[in-house]
């Protein structure tokens, strides 16, 4: 038994017997290990959720893991404030910090809904001048914050942002300017406001220390020159992922300066003009020993995507959700794959191409399909149920799914988690609302009453289809260690919320939109809601003062409303609720009522 | 792999292709207690984009605007090319009726590509009823809701580039991104001009074909692409043609000069393509020693 698993059971022990108190905990003769011993083993746990429960034990442990801890996560920037943090953790290196709800991924979170990190960027920088890395997601950024990050942190490494907005590619300039010790920089789906690629030529020529580059998601076109003799004074560079512009004999010049690359994302992966042999390109990729995971691949054909089998056989991450690849073209690329693990795909592949994976992939834990045209401009088939049965059939370990499709039924479901019961993601999406089972007209209940009783290590769950309460019932009965819930157009009355509420132990994030789901089942999961990081219910049945019986009774929740013009003053059209220490917002914006 | 039915300019189809779908997808749903609901989706109602197959209790929940919309009810000529926006009621009232609580206020893409799709839907769900793969009908066009399908932005633009960067792919069936492109089509000597909607077909081999039935004396056989990527006419070909046949298509760009059809693959062709006209083969002559030297160049 390692350090880690002892640690741990002596925690579970002690945790039941401690007052949990953290404000005074008592210092008892149960912990007799001082500070010195203490701190170096505490600073072996990484989980921030197993580094919680060592700081319940006992004062001397809470004090002992605050000065270990390096690393600080934060799921929801509003439950506290950057000053209780920095009180608390003296000596953090990295921060991880999510905003937004995540339903703001599809515009339906207003624009100025805060989430700035700006505040936080002021209070760090006093804090932890030394402050090495910042992952935000779903954050507000300025130029103006970047600027600030850029030139008030000496020590600085590593920046990623994912599905954050308000900035602009001057704020990478000051970035790739400044951060002389900059070791990642991580740009994904963002809403930036594009000005150009000259941010790249930016770095100077004294930056050899770049370990991760992505700038796929951005559209302008950086100077290849510039990017070129970057990469190649980059010794230690082992994740390129470049945009669309970067063409083919770009791409293979690069993979020449990094054959050392584990992630590599092309650009567009096609060319009209063939300016060296298709073999050149074939060696390039094969002199890339250690790629793991390949993306990007734009506008390719079997032609050009022939050129990375030789670094297929150990690739365990391919990306394909930006090729709009047909069931051949798939079929022919995962025969060389055996070792995938993870794919993502569209569904031009169709389900002769997921029959494909089934058969070739016997090791992929993790499948993802997107749809090409979601809001079908064109008639395009996609994949169907039995497209997911035979990925199930020829893949007994996948364990997580996201899946867009027009149809589904219960049967086939229910045959894909008896093939599959190790399920701990399961997300459907069957793209046509309210949509029954496509063979016998039932509501798509079954499916997930079998998804959740087949599977006891499910975490995360997206339901869709034509749904009743019944659907949640099985929910709140069987998904016990259900983290997350998302759910949309479904239900039939405040019974399905009631039974959520009533159940699933371990829910933290639940996600409503267009649901029957009125005051009344709101009110049922009062206690509830302090476990929970948060809930997220729009265009439900609930009203303002439902909403305010809410906040009078939990203090410690904010709850927070969104006014829409359209809507009738009483109705609460989007509630946002959240466990915090902080208070109330102190930056809400007009439309948002903390009440 | 999608055949294009014969219709007349105006795009809708006759009577008997609704007959023949609503056949397939019978028998493709073997349940005896086929509802009245069933047989109703299945028809290829040319209403507004509603939410496919809701069952009938669930259609008071998201509104009558829904039972009304999924009537049978053809649309007549002067509907086809009316405004979009004006008859489907996008503005206003009707958004907040299609589901409880969407947002009054669509995106303006969002907004345009329901315009857009409305447009093209009746050709297309027409076109694709008998022969879709598993016999199913395609699910009707859907209304645009906010934030679903759940897609990101950057997924969401990733994607509309490349359906409008994508070539032409028969097997796949896929065309230009929404909208129609009525181009008019001359020929020389006939007394008056047609009008056909470039969006509807697929490639050049589609294209003539259709020509030549509206114009029947039209001999284009050998003018077209043979579908793979970025081969136009080759030079060879291109003699052949002119020496064999009376008749040459020749479209007129964007910038306004009169180009030989077949050079360029399908996707710029359409894109540049501002009307069409037929000649006669002494006229065209003078068209040939152009292309032929475009050929050269991309061979």
């Amino acid at each position: 038994m390692d350090l880690d698993q002892k640690r741990t059971r002596t925690v579970d022990r002690v945790v039941d017997s401690v007052d949990r108190d953290v404000e005074s905990p008592e210092s008892t003769p149960m912990c007799p290990f001082p500070d010195e011993v203490l701190e170096p083993v505490l600073s072996l746990i990484n989980s921030h959720k197993d580094r919680s429960s060592v700081s319940l034990v006992c004062k001397d442990w809470y004090n002992a893991e605050r000065w270990s801890r390096r690393h600080v996560f934060i799921g929801n920037c509003y439950s506290v404030s950057p000053e209780i943090v920095a009180g608390r953790f003296p000596k953090i290196r990295s921060v991880t910090l999510k905003g937004k709800p995540r339903f703001s991924d599809f515009n339906l979170v207003p624009e100025d809904w805060g989430a700035d990190v700006y505040p936080w960027l002021i209070v760090l920088a006093k804090a932890y001048p030394f402050l090495e890395e910042l992952r935000l997601k779903r954050m507000a950024v300025s130029d103006g914050s970047l600027e600030f990050l850029a030139t008030n942190f000496p020590e600085f490494k590593a920046l990623s942002l994912l599905s954050c907005d308000g900035f602009s590619t001057d704020g990478l300039k000051a970035i790739a300017t400044y951060c002389r010790n900059l070791t990642e920089l991580d740009i994904q789906e963002n809403g930036i406001d594009d000005l150009g690629g000259d941010w790249l030529s930016c770095f100077p020529e004294s930056l050899t220390s770049l370990q991760v580059l992505n700038f796929a998601s951005l559209n302008s076109e950086v100077s290849f020159n510039a990017l070129e003799k970057l990469v190649t004074r980059c010794k230690s560079l082992r994740v390129l992922k470049v945009n669309r512009n970067i063409n083919l004999d770009q791409l293979q010049k690069l993979l020449l300066q990094a054959p050392q690359l584990t992630e590599l994302g092309t650009g567009t992966f096609t060319q009209d003009l063939v300016t060296r042999p298709v073999a050149d390109l074939e060696t390039s990729f094969g002199n890339c020993k250690n790629l793991q995971t390949i993306s990007g691949l734009w506008d390719t054909n079997s032609l050009y995507l022939s050129v990375i089998y030789p670094a297929c056989a150990s690739l365990t991450f391919l990306n394909l959700s930006c090729a709009t690849l047909r069931s051949f073209e798939l079929t022919m690329l995962l025969m060389h794959c055996k070792s995938l693990r993870r794919l993502w795909v569209l569904d031009t592949v169709g389900d002769r191409g997921l029959e494909a994976i089934g058969l070739w992939c016997p090791l992929l834990e993790e499948l993802r399909v997107f749809p090409a045209d979601p809001f079908e401009q064109e008639e395009v088939a996609g994949v169907t149920e039995s497209g997911l049965v035979s990925v199930s059939r020829g893949c007994p370990k996948l364990h997580y799914v996201l899946y867009f499709c027009h149809q589904m039924t219960n049967a086939a479901v229910a045959t894909v988690v008896q093939n599959c019961p190790g399920f701990t993601h399961f997300r459907l999406c069957i793209m046509n609302l309210g949509q029954p089972d496509y063979l016998t007209n039932e509501p798509m209940d079954e499916a997930f009453g079998a998804v959740v009783r087949s599977c006891p290590n499910l975490q995360r769950l997206a339901v869709s289809g034509l749904l009743t309460d019944l659907t949640f019932e099985y929910i709140g009965k069987y998904a016990k260690n259900l983290e997350i819930l998302s759910v949309a157009f479904a239900g039939s009355s405040d019974l399905g919320l009631k039974y959520v509420l009533g159940g699933c132990p371990r829910l933290r994030k639940l996600e409503i939109r267009d649901c029957p789901f009125g005051n009344a089942a709101l009110l049922s999961g009062l206690t509830k809601f302090e476990s929970m990081r948060s809930l997220w219910m729009s265009a439900c049945n609930l009203t303002m003062n439902g909403c305010r019986v809410l906040a009078k009774e939990m203090p410690r929740l904010n709850v927070e409303v969104m006014k829409d013009e359209d809507s009738e003053d009483s109705q609460a059209h989007k509630v946002y609720i959240y466990r915090t220490v902080a208070g109330p917002r102190r930056d809400a914006p007009p439309f948002v009522l903390t009440l | 792999m999608s055949v294009p039915l014969e219709h007349d300019y105006i795009g809708l189809s006759d009577a008997s292709s609704l007959e023949r779908s609503s056949e397939s997808s019978n028998i493709s749903s073997d349940n005896v207690t086929n509802n009245v609901f069933n047989l109703k989706a299945t028809e290829l109602s040319l209403g507004l984009p509603g939410f496919g197959k809701i069952s009938e209790e669930n259609a008071t929940k998201f509104g009558p605007v829904i039972k009304n919309y999924m009537s049978g009810a053809k649309r007549g000529f002067s509907d086809v090319n009316f405004n979009g926006s004006e008859k489907w009621g996008l503005k206003g009232g009707s958004e907040a009726d299609l589901c409880k609580g969407i947002d009054g206020v669509f995106e303006k893409n969002q907004t345009q590509q329901l315009i857009s799709s409305s447009d093209v839907k009746p050709v297309e769900v027409e076109k694709k009823g008998p022969v879709s793969e598993n016999g199913s009908v395609p699910p009707s066009a859907k209304a645009q809701v906010v934030g679903w399908p759940p897609i990101r932005s950057f997924r969401k633009n990733t994607m509309a580039t490349n359906l409008s960067k994508n070539h032409t792919d028969v097997a796949e069936g896929s065309l230009g991104a929404g909208g129609c492109l009525y181009v008019k089509v001359s020929m020389d000597g006939a007394p008056y001009l047609r009008k056909i909607d470039l969006k509807i077909y697929h490639n050049y081999a589609e294209l003539s074909k259709a020509l030549e039935k509206m114009f029947s004396c039209f001999t284009i056989g050998q003018c077209t692409s043979n579908g793979i990527k970025g081969q136009g006419l080759t030079e060879s070909k291109l003699k052949n043609l002119l020496h064999g046949s009376e008749c040459v298509l020749t479209y007129e760009d964007k910038d306004g000069d009169w180009m030989l059809v077949g050079d360029v693959p399908w996707k710029m062709f359409i894109d540049s393509c501002k009307r069409l006209r037929i000649m006669k083969g002494s006229e065209a002559i003078g068209l040939a020693p152009r292309s032929m030297e475009k050929c050269k160049n991309r061979n």
